[in-house]
């Protein structure tokens, strides 16, 4: 790829700004007019290949009128390695369409300059009865009064949305500490209560993340065997019982 | 100067705008086409080089224009000033429809290669195209044209003003069929 055009580092010359063009067939004719080649009989494996490596700067956003370019080059390109028979005068150049719009175009662009000629001209004489632009003046002081705020305050807020909140956790779960806890409790006792495990009273005050940390805790020494968890009754407090060590069983 | 040419000259000056022939001439009924050609030719010989404004024939009407030459002074001094210029996109736009017409977005597209309803709704908003007549396809789309602003902007007499595709450069180079050299 040696084409003038490309972005090269090392090479801070000749830089394509994709803004400068107002559309694919722009930017193609550009790539023909740098390269001097005749339009009605187009390189197009050349051509594709810069049109890709200048795209590829591209977000997608203002990619897709340039990407449906690049795959029609693409499928010229790949209709023109296909062999054809000898003598046979059905066959159409695939790239005749892309030649017919790329004219087509060109001749807009000619119509565009003169027209912004033409524009210019006309521009520099003034008829009669000219009318300044209004100025951008500061917004005119509100004349309301107090109920219409109200009123208007409360259309607003009648507005918004439930607020969905998300409530982000500060910290990590403490599985660590909590398993360290309920190992504590289970040499001290044999039995106890989900209460006890969460600690600090295992009321309201126990925040989500520790009572998230006993569950995951307990869940992992039950899987462990250290302890066995059962449910007296539905909704009844959970029991935490010491498991019997395998060696005594 | 005739009293035909001078009440034209002062319908000229109080309108702030292009006046049409059929306008002028309702102005006097008695006078004929004929006679009000007459008189805007005799009115704009006599603004000839003497004056810093010319009667000018423009978006199918007359209108008296200050001269090129001036506008940089008046500008200046901010009695008037140009009005801001069209973007490529925008001429693109225009020069398609204007050619086109009427013409339907799809069409516009199709030949700029790139999405124009943004371009064609400004386009509308502005005053330079509007919708002319619906297309018969699918749907029948809405196809525009160009206004009267379109003329004045450009300076243009009418449409027949823009230049014929034959006279353009690359017109003269014909799409041949590719393959025939081979």
């Amino acid at each position: 790829m040696t084409s003038p055009i490309l972005r090269d580092p090392g090479n801070s010359g000749f830089v394509v700004e994709l803004e400068k063009f107002s559309g694919p067939l722009d930017l193609l004719l550009h790539l023909i007019r740098e390269d001097e080649v005749d339009i009605t009989d187009l390189p197009i494996a050349k051509i594709a290949d810069q049109f890709l490596s200048v795209i590829a700067e591209l977000g997608l956003n203002q990619a897709a009128d340039y990407l449906e370019m690049a795959a029609r080059l693409l499928r010229i390109k790949a209709q023109l390695l296909l062999p054809r028979r000898l003598g046979d005068d059905e066959w159409e150049d695939p790239r005749a369409e892309l030649v017919r719009r790329l004219l087509e175009y060109q001749q807009i662009r000619e119509l565009v300059d003169w027209l912004g000629h033409a524009a210019d001209a006309r521009a520099e004489r003034f008829g009669r009865g000219y009318e300044a632009p209004p100025p951008d003046a500061p917004p005119a002081p509100l004349q309301i009064d107090l109920n219409d705020l109200l009123a208007a305050a409360e259309r607003v807020i009648a507005l918004i949305p439930e607020p969905m909140l998300h409530r982000v956790v500060p910290r990590p779960l403490d599985v660590e500490g909590a398993t360290a806890r309920i190992q504590a409790l289970l040499a001290e006792r044999e039995t106890f209560g989900w209460r006890d495990a969460v600690g600090g009273g295992g009321g309201p005050q126990a925040s989500l993340v520790d009572v998230l940390s006993t569950f995951i805790a307990l869940l992992e020494l039950a899987k462990r065997s250290s302890l066995t968890l059962s449910q007296p009754e539905p909704f009844g407090p959970m029991v935490i019982t010491r498991a019997i060590p395998r060696e005594a069983a | 100067m005739q009293s035909l040419a001078k009440l034209l000259e002062a319908a000229l000056f109080a309108a702030s705008r292009p006046l049409t022939l059929e306008e002028l001439g309702s102005l006097d009924p008695g006078a004929g086409e004929h006679a009000v050609r007459a008189a805007l030719a005799e009115l704009r010989a006599a603004y000839g080089d003497e004056h810093g404004v010319e009667l000018t024939e423009i978006a199918e009407g007359w209108q008296f224009l200050t001269r090129r030459e001036y506008a940089e002074t008046i500008e200046r001094a901010q009695f008037a000033l140009r009005p801001r210029r069209l973007s490529p996109a925008a001429l693109e736009t225009l020069a398609i429809i204007a050619y086109r017409q009427p013409v339907g977005r799809l069409e516009v597209d199709e030949i700029r290669g790139v999405d124009s309803g943004a371009v064609m709704d400004k386009l509308v908003e502005r005053g330079l195209i509007e919708v002319v007549t619906r297309g018969e396809g699918l749907g029948r789309p809405l196809l525009y044209g160009t206004t009267p602003s379109f003329l004045e902007i450009l300076g243009l007499k009418d449409l027949e003003d823009l230049p014929r595709l034959e006279e353009l450069s690359v017109a003269l180079r014909r799409p041949t069929p590719v393959d025939e050299s081979e």
